[in-house]
């Protein structure tokens, strides 16, 4: 029996009458008030999740850039430092060893923000690749991270404008935070990371700034409607980005591990590819239907936003085009959705 | 808004989270409040067909929240005479009104002595209280 971790706010959450749950090894909240109000709540204001079960790594050194540039997908020589990168560690086949945010911090100096799931796993994979003058650290411990997302968070925190992927030292409330311009729900906001003794702090200021605590149930279903991949779900070590619809993540003219099977799956094309659908009879998609052909459900939730149900997963090449008509099996019974271009939910402006 | 927790006495329990309203040879079936309470926001009805034969302690349909889909199990024997269409418009009406509105089934009893195995509400409480 494997013992839970608990985040800095783990005591928080309790008060708040949170429904904790096992994930990646922690214990997380993942509701408080219900699903569907905090969804709601990030679409039109603003609200606040706790992703310090998320891992940090720094890597640095005067190789720091030179490794890094030899084991991500994406290429670092397009970010300087204050500049952050979605990007990939990928293995020898090409297969998504985890996807991740880099933050250059100086030019020798990287930050890398990976899935709490594979936080071992990938400081293990970089750990046993360092070059001499590079140096892994897993400094997760250090830090607490809070995602604060939705139109009204930029407004709410003051902490003014600032591109998407951009990253600066500011004050919040009197808190030193590193705040990122960076996000998982399609919404515009940040993901402050502070020192873990620092988060309760912070988490109180920003509640009383008006976010509404988010639990991970309705960061799933923010993350799906935008068409965000979750690794682990629609991509994983036996996944390639290219099927996935990563290739913009990937710098095919570099040189990188896996980057030959890449470019092979590129110039070939994949044999299947990873398509969002939103279901036209009613029930609700699952990780793990088959889809009728050869597919399969890999993300499959109801949507808030559009009240109905929506997924992603693969199907063959050839029954990928946007407006195709599929058929879920929705345990033992037939069910018709239809393929959409991404991302599924789109703000109606105006 | 989420009905505040009850346990109706008029109404027999079945030990997975299950009511039946007996009037006669007829029950109206539902789930319970901690069933709601722990699935969270419905989202999916399942609902059986109307004249289905459903069989007690079987599964005769399914409910689903954002993140979880459950069986819903028959406290009682019989054939499916209404379904609650209300439920299946808006499933949110069973976290609102568990007993009420949010009934799911209505069935004519095959075997209504089966009503004698189902608990009292003291009794699912005690239940619940043990878990």
């Amino acid at each position: 029996m494997q013992t839970l971790r608990r985040t800095p706010l783990y005591e928080r959450h309790r008060d708040l009458n949170a429904r904790m749950v096992p994930f990646a090894g922690w214990e997380m909240p993942v509701q408080y008030e219900g699903v569907i109000p905090e969804h709601r709540a990030v679409r039109s204001d603003a609200g606040v999740f706790d992703v310090s079960h998320m891992g940090e790594l720094e890597v640095e050194g005067p190789r720091a850039h030179e490794f890094l540039q030899g084991v991500l997908a994406n290429d670092l020589d397009k970010i300087e430092p204050g500049q952050a990168q979605y990007t990939l560690l990928t293995n020898e086949r090409g297969g998504i060893i985890d996807d991740l945010i880099a933050y250059r911090l100086d030019q020798g100096r990287y930050l890398l923000i990976v899935n709490a799931s594979n936080r071992e796993p990938v400081f293990e994979w970089l750990k046993g690749r360092e070059l001499p003058g590079s140096d892994v650290r897993d400094v997760s411990d250090e830090f607490g991270l809070l995602a604060v997302q939705g139109p009204r968070s930029i407004e709410r925190l003051e902490l003014g404008d600032a591109p998407a992927f951009t990253f600066a030292e500011q004050e919040l409330d009197g808190i030193e935070v590193m705040v990122n311009r960076t996000g998982y729900t399609g919404e515009s906001g940040v993901e402050l990371l502070v020192p873990a003794e620092d988060a309760p702090e912070l988490w109180d200021r920003v509640l009383a700034r008006g976010a509404v605590p988010c639990g991970l149930g309705a960061r799933d279903t923010l993350r799906l409607e935008v068409c965000f991949p979750l690794h682990g779900n629609d991509i994983g070590p036996d996944t390639d980005p290219i099927s996935a619809g990563l290739g913009w993540v990937c710098s095919l003219d570099k040189d990188f591990t896996g980057v030959e099977e890449l470019r092979r799956i590129k110039a070939e094309g994949p044999a299947r590819k990873l398509v969002p659908f939103v279901m036209e009879d009613s029930g609700i998609p699952r990780q793990g239907m088959p889809i009728a052909g050869g597919g399969e459900v890999t993300s499959g939730s109801h949507s808030p936003m559009l009240d109905r149900g929506i997924g992603m997963g693969y199907v063959p090449v050839e029954q990928s085009a946007p407006e195709t008509e599929l058929t879920i099996d929705v345990r033992g019974r037939d069910r018709r959705a239809r393929i959409v271009t991404k991302p599924i939910y789109k703000r109606q402006e105006g | 808004m989420a009905a505040d927790e009850s346990y109706p006495d008029e109404l027999r329990y079945h030990p997975q989270h299950d009511w039946a309203r007996i009037d006669g040879d007829e029950a109206v079936l539902g789930i319970t409040w901690y069933a709601q309470d722990a699935l969270g926001e419905l989202v999916h009805y399942e609902p059986p067909e109307q004249g289905a034969t459903v069989t007690k302690d079987a599964s005769y349909g399914e409910v689903e929240s954002v993140k979880a889909v459950s069986d819903i199990i028959a406290p009682l024997s019989g054939e499916v005479i209404e379904v609650n269409q209300t439920v299946i418009d808006a499933p949110e009406t069973v976290n609102e009104d568990p007993y009420g509105e949010g009934w799911l089934i209505r069935i004519r009893l095959s075997d209504p002595g089966e009503a004698d195995t189902l608990l009292s509400a003291d009794t699912y409480q005690a239940q619940l209280a043990d878990q």
